[in-house]
């Protein structure tokens, strides 16, 4: 390791650029790597906006007649605005559920030392190594069952969905806020406490307004992880209650794959996620960073 | 940046001094009188009742009783029930069966068995190929994107947008470019670049199916390795680089000594993370191919599913579930142990 010798202030590094051979592949990599990303994005644009005959005949990279009817279309072959308002319904209820929940379990985990803070962080951060499929089965027999013992309709209800997202995105959120406030000086909760603040006061009126990038990010990614989510809306959901990860593939069970509409349906969904995601990736890098510290 | 002396005036007096930790591999101990505040006893909150911690986890301990870990006690006791079909609505009826559940998914002389196996060969090569591809090129991109340059910040945001697209969004898209006849892949490979002697491979069905399905998975995984690796750069300290440059060292020798070292923490996270998400991804053969997976693309989690919902053998299905987690646990141990014996080695 090299000495980390502070430069005295005249001899700080010259603005050198670095060698060509850098240069060069930096250029070659990062266009290889832009063309893999960027093609299919391009391809599922533009055939968004193809008739249908262009889509069932060979593969051109442009529209033979740009059309917007697919976009129009895209609604009546599959319920979509249904499916749609579903996953907002899941979507945003599971995020809400999963940012308050793990405000206070990281607000518990980074100020007080409790007998079985251990225990929580580790099993908490386990459960996310294993695999969805070992939950789905038990998980789906105990919906079905408790249904046919209490009359509660579970399976295939929103609510249960909810609740199976937000603990996805709950341990992963936790670890990254108890990382930011642990950031966060202490002081500052103190000084929250002299002026008359409960705990809970200092948390909501300190901690949170100064750990707002981290809130920020984790939100994106609960939002992502609900919205994206395959396997258990798989079974767990109905005609009335599917989301859009199941119900998109519904083009594709008629006789015919109507391809530009499903890129139309596509594009559309994934808008709102990427917007928001490219938008706030800054948090979630600076989160990242601030939880990577602990 | 934190700085650790935010409001002084409102503090008590002498009270409270110092943040509780310093910045770990920050730039040596930044000032600052360090003697003082180096003992000082921990403050605990002493106005809320012991409770009030257990009140605030509360809720995500229910949530992950009740989703993860209850579930994954049950699955432990199904995988030792004759769970089919006839007992799915009423479950406490089902017999034992002891280990039978187990002999039928490890007699890899029966079909089953013999399914299981090449499901899980399958994801073993999926996975190590995958996790190497994401990781390099989510390093190369990452390195090479430290120095700001013009475009730079388009770039980024350009390589995350198929992590930021919903899993089905992005499989599908993909789904459409790999069919035979009106897809993109083949219309490059075969009618722009001639490659293949004018044949058109098939890409969903078959043993090309391997390549489709590492193709997309690669696509979807290396921007996080990207995101994850562009974070962990920003704590190498600059002035290790400074240092470096007047002793005259060129990038790419900064790259190796400096960079790269410095990210092995990251790394001994990020590999372990992309390992587990691709042995465990249901998501993209499940999009990729519908309910019946070629065998080049059946991923065990995927192969579970289908073997549970089409024969409604709840009890096979949920033993399979519980071997793919004691390997998971073996694996993670095992490197767990591997990655920190080698860190302190070298510490």
């Amino acid at each position: 390791m090299p000495e980390t010798a502070a430069p005295a202030a005249g001899r700080r590094r010259a603005p050198t650029d670095p060698p060509a051979s850098f240069r060069w592949t930096r250029r070659i990599v990062l266009t290889f790597l832009a063309v893999f990303t960027l093609v299919p994005v391009y391809a599922m644009i533009s055939s968004s906006l193809k008739p249908l005959k262009d889509v069932q005949g060979a593969f051109h990279w442009l529209p033979s007649e740009p059309t917007l009817r697919p976009y129009v279309d895209m609604w009546s072959t599959v319920p979509l605005a249904r499916y749609f308002a579903n996953s907002v319904i899941v979507a945003v209820g599971a995020t809400a559920a999963s940012v308050v929940i793990a405000i206070g379990a990281a607000y518990a985990v980074s100020r007080y030392r409790f007998a079985g803070r251990r225990v929580f962080t580790v099993t908490v951060l386990s459960t996310q190594m294993f695999p969805g499929i070992l939950f789905l089965l038990p998980l789906f027999l105990i919906f079905v069952n408790v249904g046919n013992a209490t009359g509660i309709a579970l399976y295939g209800s929103r609510g249960a969905l909810i609740l199976t997202y937000l603990t996805f995105s709950l341990p992963f959120s936790i670890w990254m806020l108890a990382g930011y406030f642990e950031s966060i000086p202490r002081e500052l909760d103190e000084a929250a406490r002299v002026d008359g603040c409960g705990p809970v006061g200092a948390l909501l009126r300190v901690i949170v307004p100064a750990s707002l990038p981290g809130i920020v990010a984790v939100t994106v990614y609960a939002f992502m992880t609900a919205w994206g989510e395959v396997l258990f809306a798989s079974v767990m959901t109905n005609d009335q209650t599917r989301t859009l990860s199941i119900g998109l593939q519904g083009y594709s069970t008629q006789h015919e794959v109507y391809w530009n509409q499903v890129m139309a349906a596509s594009l559309v969904v994934s808008v709102p996620v990427v917007a928001g995601f490219l938008l706030l990736q800054r948090f979630l890098v600076t989160g990242l960073t601030a939880g990577a510290v602990k | 940046m934190t700085s650790a002396n935010v409001s002084p005036g409102t503090t008590r007096a002498g009270g409270a001094a110092g943040g509780r930790r310093g910045r770990p591999g920050g730039p040596g101990a930044a000032g600052g009188a360090p003697t003082a505040r180096a003992r000082r006893p921990r403050r605990r909150l002493r106005l809320p009742p012991r409770l009030l911690p257990y009140l605030l986890l509360a809720p995500a301990v229910v949530a992950e009783l009740v989703v993860h870990v209850v579930p994954i006690a049950v699955g432990v006791w199904m995988s030792f029930r004759d769970l089919t079909l006839f007992y799915i609505r009423d479950w406490a009826k089902a017999p034992g069966k002891g280990l039978g559940n187990y002999r039928i998914a490890v007699d890899f002389d029966a079909a089953i068995g013999k399914d299981l196996l090449g499901s899980f060969l399958v994801t073993v090569g999926v996975t190590v190929l995958a996790v190497g591809l994401s990781w390099l090129l989510g390093t190369a991109a990452a390195i090479l994107m430290q120095e700001r340059f013009r475009g730079r910040g388009l770039l980024r945001a350009a390589f995350l947008v198929p992590y930021a697209l919903p899993v089905y969004a992005a499989v599908m898209t993909w789904g459409f470019l790999f069919q035979r006849d009106t897809g993109m892949v083949d219309h490059v490979l075969v009618d722009q670049l001639h490659l293949t002697g004018g044949d058109r491979p098939f890409w969903l069905i078959g043993g090309n199916s391997f390549w489709a399905l590492l193709t997309v998975i690669v696509w979807r995984s290396w921007p996080f390795a990207f995101l994850v690796l562009m974070a962990g750069l920003q704590n190498v300290p600059r002035d290790l680089y400074e240092a470096s440059a007047l002793d005259g060292a060129g990038v790419w020798r900064q790259i190796r000594h400096i960079t790269l070292p410095a990210l092995r923490p990251v790394n001994q996270v990020l590999v372990l993370v992309l390992f587990l998400w691709t042995f465990n991804d249901f998501n993209t053969p499940f999009v990729l191919f519908g309910k019946a997976a070629p065998d080049g693309g059946d991923l065990v989690s995927l192969h579970i599913y289908q073997t549970s919902f089409i024969t409604w053998n709840f009890g096979a299905g949920s033993a399979m579930s519980v071997l793919l987690l004691l390997f998971l646990l073996l694996v993670t141990a095992v490197y767990l142990i591997a990655t920190s014996r080698r860190r302190t080695a070298r510490a």
